[in-house]
């Protein structure tokens, strides 16, 4: 009886542990033996109690361009791109220069993208990063998008700073935050009748306020009207950017009141009076409280963390906790943890990994040390998922319906034999026996199979092996 | 899930297949020569294109007055409309297309698209994917529906390139992926039999895994043995419009040289113009249109026996934004080019730019339904019989107020 139940809570132990980070490794093992999963998954929820991994602050300081402020990084840009104006320049010089504004590009995208793998992979607060990748794609921003680029790690920080928060918090991060204005065009958004919409022939702009009501915050169903994306797209006129961080605070952000439209606004059936800036505050905090948005956000948390299709009374018990708590998200956190529903034996084991989890999983379960970022990134093309490349406001998808198919499949498998290999870590094999350790009990038939092949390949199958590839 | 593993199980052992090529192009293919030669393309824009900056009614005064910055001038003004019939014009940067309409291969019909006013670009083009506007829960699309229809005595089976399958291709008909692009033939690990073998034998189940698996390593042996010469290319433009000229030849190459190949779907992402619309238009115009005339001239030998249709999920407002952009609206123009299609006219009802006539006072209509003109090339070119009509748009009950192919 005793062995039933110890086996019983190794498994759900190895459930808590693939869901709330991104791959099980030796440490968080020995961590788990010593302090029981309960004090580990309070820990997670608070990731400012917990000490950060030496190794992630050491590998984040040294990447330059994320140690700077985005005014900065774009004042550095727009500067090499102003000495182009000077005509007495050979066109070798502004090929060089060119070539200089390119540069700082490209190593801003992919400074930003090595952050993030390297917090996957190296953060003893696994779960914010679990979150981090949960929100960065219900908040999608596309890297190629007006200066975006520039803002991309700021924004993502904003993101993990409120990760665990408030939800209004987090929201009002997003909404005022240069990337997210620049992605979806809100910073054009512009009072016909104000001073400004006159002079410059601006005006209103509806993309914004549309995304955020149906994809941000109530959900396509969430009970909106088009009068009420109107009505929203004119609370938010005048939120727009200062990318030179003059008129402001030097985030970025601005609230220019000679482009706001002053009038009353009925949105959701709330009369706003016109009160500037505060008005898209006031939008934000009804749209972060919505039952709507509630329900919305617990079923997309519901579909991450448990199921493709979240059982319903799952959904309810979130929706409930998430109201209650005003959208304390850690408290949300803690309730889907602990819900009846998440330790469901039939559910474990069955979240399809995105080529985002997988990748940074491998890595973590082979305890590969030093991986080429790079040839992640690369990965990453390859699998259809670059960071931060998601064109549409949805954001990447996280089920098995978006990411199985047969290209996936052969590709899988054969990046999973590269890795094994080595390619990842200067060519020099991943350690089976650690590996084996960390991926945990294995099916008969991959037993089998890996049983009968030859020693080389057994790390290649275990790595591509259905086990490796659910969470 | 029983069920589901078995139709997917009986469409792979039965198949032809969906050939994929480029990043974002899939062709079907029966498995035998099929005894109707018709083919069928659907070219999707995503995002939304504007089609009243597409085909412009030149002579509605509305037009220029709802749009003061961004309409397209008028014919014989500089960088004016190609007029196409007195009213209608086509936008400049789509010369490319102006020999077909001479040459009565193509059409468009106005104001047409879903029936439920949808302005969610993701919800709309679920909606025009699966082919049931207004039911969410549709899980296939209706040309994966259609494949199972064609031809009815020879069962299909399908394939696509990339990692991701379109909504539109989704369904118990077995869907294959390659590898997009130029790499297509380039080794990959699994190449090597010793590392092939052994994964054979790990997805050697019934599972989704293995099914996957099994269907993709199928897949690749066809693209390592016939299709070896035909993906082998020059590198590829990074943006997503060159990239469709690239795919346009490859999608033709196959459709001619393989009489099994019937039916091909393309998609070209990026037309939400919220901003500074025609800077867009004119990066992004001229590559659709030459793309189009190299489809057209790669299924020259076959031409007469094809429809190409483009869609996109909605039209946009037909007062231009704030930000020289047009936001989400309803109806918009689906063009129509092929051999097989009566050309050089605008069909559809028009009922003109008056407020009044708008949808909320803001939006084209929507006078024809997409499932209509579908119906119509379903029916009287591809030949699905009218009874099997309804597996493919369920609930869809025929208008029979279009008339377009010859």
């Amino acid at each position: 009886m005793n062995q039933v139940k110890a086996r019983d809570s190794l498994a759900t132990q190895r459930h808590i542990l693939s869901r709330l980070s991104f791959g099980v490794t030796s440490s968080v093992l020995e961590q788990v033996n010593q302090t029981g999963i309960e004090a580990y998954i309070q820990s997670q929820l608070k990731p400012q109690s917990m000490q950060e991994s030496p190794v992630l602050k050491n590998y984040l300081a040294k990447l330059g361009s994320i140690n700077r402020e985005p005014i900065e990084l774009h004042a550095h840009a727009v500067a090499l791109q102003e000495k182009l104006r000077n005509s007495k320049l050979s066109s070798k010089q502004q090929e060089a220069i060119q070539q200089d504004v390119r540069k700082i590009g490209v190593r801003t995208i992919n400074e930003a993208a090595d952050a993030r793998l390297a917090g996957g992979i190296y953060a003893n607060r696994q779960l914010q990063e679990v979150m981090v990748d949960f929100w960065m794609n219900h908040f999608n921003v596309y890297v190629q998008k007006s200066a975006v680029k520039f803002w991309l790690h700021d924004y993502e920080n904003q993101i993990r700073k409120h990760s665990l928060g408030n939800f209004d918090d987090l929201l009002m991060a997003t909404a005022k935050h240069p990337a997210m204005l620049m992605y979806l065009d809100n910073k054009n958004n512009t009072a016909p009748e104000s001073p400004w919409g006159k002079k410059s022939n601006q005006g209103l702009n509806e993309n914004y306020a549309r995304e955020l009501m149906e994809l941000h915050t109530l959900g396509v169903d969430g009970g909106y009207s088009q009068d009420d994306v109107i009505a929203l797209a004119r609370i938010f006129t005048g939120w727009s950017i200062d990318r030179r961080g003059k008129k402001g605070d030097k985030t970025g952000f601005c609230f220019y009141n000679n482009r706001h439209d002053q009038q009353e606004k009925i949105f959701l059936g709330h009369k706003i009076p016109g009160k500037g800036m505060e008005e898209g505050e006031q939008a934000l905090k009804i749209l972060a409280h919505h039952p709507a948005t509630a329900h919305h956000i617990s079923y997309q948390l519901g579909q991450y963390f448990v199921a493709d299709q979240p059982p319903e009374s799952l959904v309810n018990q979130l929706t409930k906790a998430f109201l209650e708590s005003r959208g304390n998200i850690q408290l949300v956190m803690d309730t889907l943890i602990h819900s009846q529903e998440f330790n469901d034996p039939q559910y474990y084991g069955q979240k399809f990994k995105t080529p985002y989890q997988y990748l940074i999983s491998l890595v973590r379960l082979g305890e590969i040390q030093e991986p080429s970022f790079k040839r992640i990134r690369g990965m990453l093309f390859q699998l259809s998922m670059p960071l931060y490349r998601c064109v549409t406001p949805d954001g990447y998808g996280n089920t098995q319906a978006t990411w199985l198919n047969p290209q996936a499949m052969l590709q899988r498998t054969s990046l999973a034999t590269a890795i094994a290999n080595g390619t990842l870590n200067k060519n020099s094999p991943v350690d089976t026996e650690k590996l084996k350790q960390n991926l945990g009990k294995i099916s008969p038939l991959t037993k089998q199979v890996i049983d009968e092949t030859k020693l080389k390949l057994k790390t290649a199958l275990m790595m591509g092996s259905p086990e490796a590839m659910y969470r | 899930m029983k069920r589901r593993n078995f139709l997917t199980a009986a469409g792979l052992a039965t198949g032809g297949m969906l050939l994929p090529i480029g990043c974002n192009s899939w062709v079907a293919q029966t498995n035998t020569n099929p005894s109707n030669p018709k083919r069928l393309v659907v070219i999707f824009l995503r995002g939304a294109v504007d089609g009243l900056n597409i085909v412009i009614p030149h002579q509605a005064e509305e037009y220029y007055e709802a749009r003061p910055t961004i309409a397209v001038p008028y014919p014989q003004q500089p960088d004016g409309t190609l007029d196409l019939d007195g009213f209608f014009g086509l936008h400049p940067q789509l010369q490319e297309l102006m020999p077909f309409w001479n040459r009565q291969q193509l059409a468009f019909v106005h104001a047409s698209g879903s029936p439920v006013v949808e302005r969610s670009h993701f919800q709309a083009q679920d909606y025009l994917e699966t082919g049931t506007p207004g039911i969410k829960n549709t899980s296939d699309g209706w040309m994966n529906r259609l494949l199972a229809q064609l031809p009815q005595d020879k069962p299909t089976q399908a394939l696509n390139v990339g990692v991701t399958t379109p909504r539109i291709l989704q369904g118990k008909m077995a869907i294959a992926s390659l590898k997009p692009g130029i790499n297509s033939t380039a080794p990959m690990p699994t190449d090597n039999q010793a590392v092939g073998r052994a994964f054979s034998k790990l997805y050697s189940g019934t599972d989704p895994l293995s099914q996957a698996y099994q269907t993709g390593a199928k897949a690749r042996d066809i693209v390592l043995s016939e299709l070896s010469q035909e993906m082998k290319r020059a590198s590829r433009g990074a943006k997503q419009v060159a990239a469709f000229v690239d795919d346009a030849g490859e999608v033709a190459k196959l459709m001619v040289g393989n009489a099994k190949t019937q039916l091909a779907f393309m998609e070209i992402g990026g037309w939400d113009s919220h901003v500074n619309q025609n800077s867009l238009f004119e990066r992004s115009l001229p590559s659709l249109g030459e793309g189009l005339g190299t489809l057209v001239q790669g299924l020259e030998p076959i031409f007469a026996d094809t429809v190409i249709v483009v869609m996109s999920e909605f039209g946009r407002t037909v007062r231009e934004n704030g930000n020289k952009g047009t936001d989400h609206g309803y109806g918009n123009a689906m063009w129509l080019l092929g051999g097989a299609v009566r050309g050089r006219k605008v069909y559809g009802e028009w009922r003109g730019l008056d407020q009044a006539a708008l949808y909320e006072s803001r939006d084209l209509p929507v006078t024809t339904d997409f499932r209509e003109i579908f119906s119509v090339i379903l029916e009287q070119h591809l030949a699905v019989p009218s009874d099997r009509l309804k597996l493919i748009f369920p609930n869809y009950q025929r208008a029979n107020n279009i008339d377009f192919l010859l």
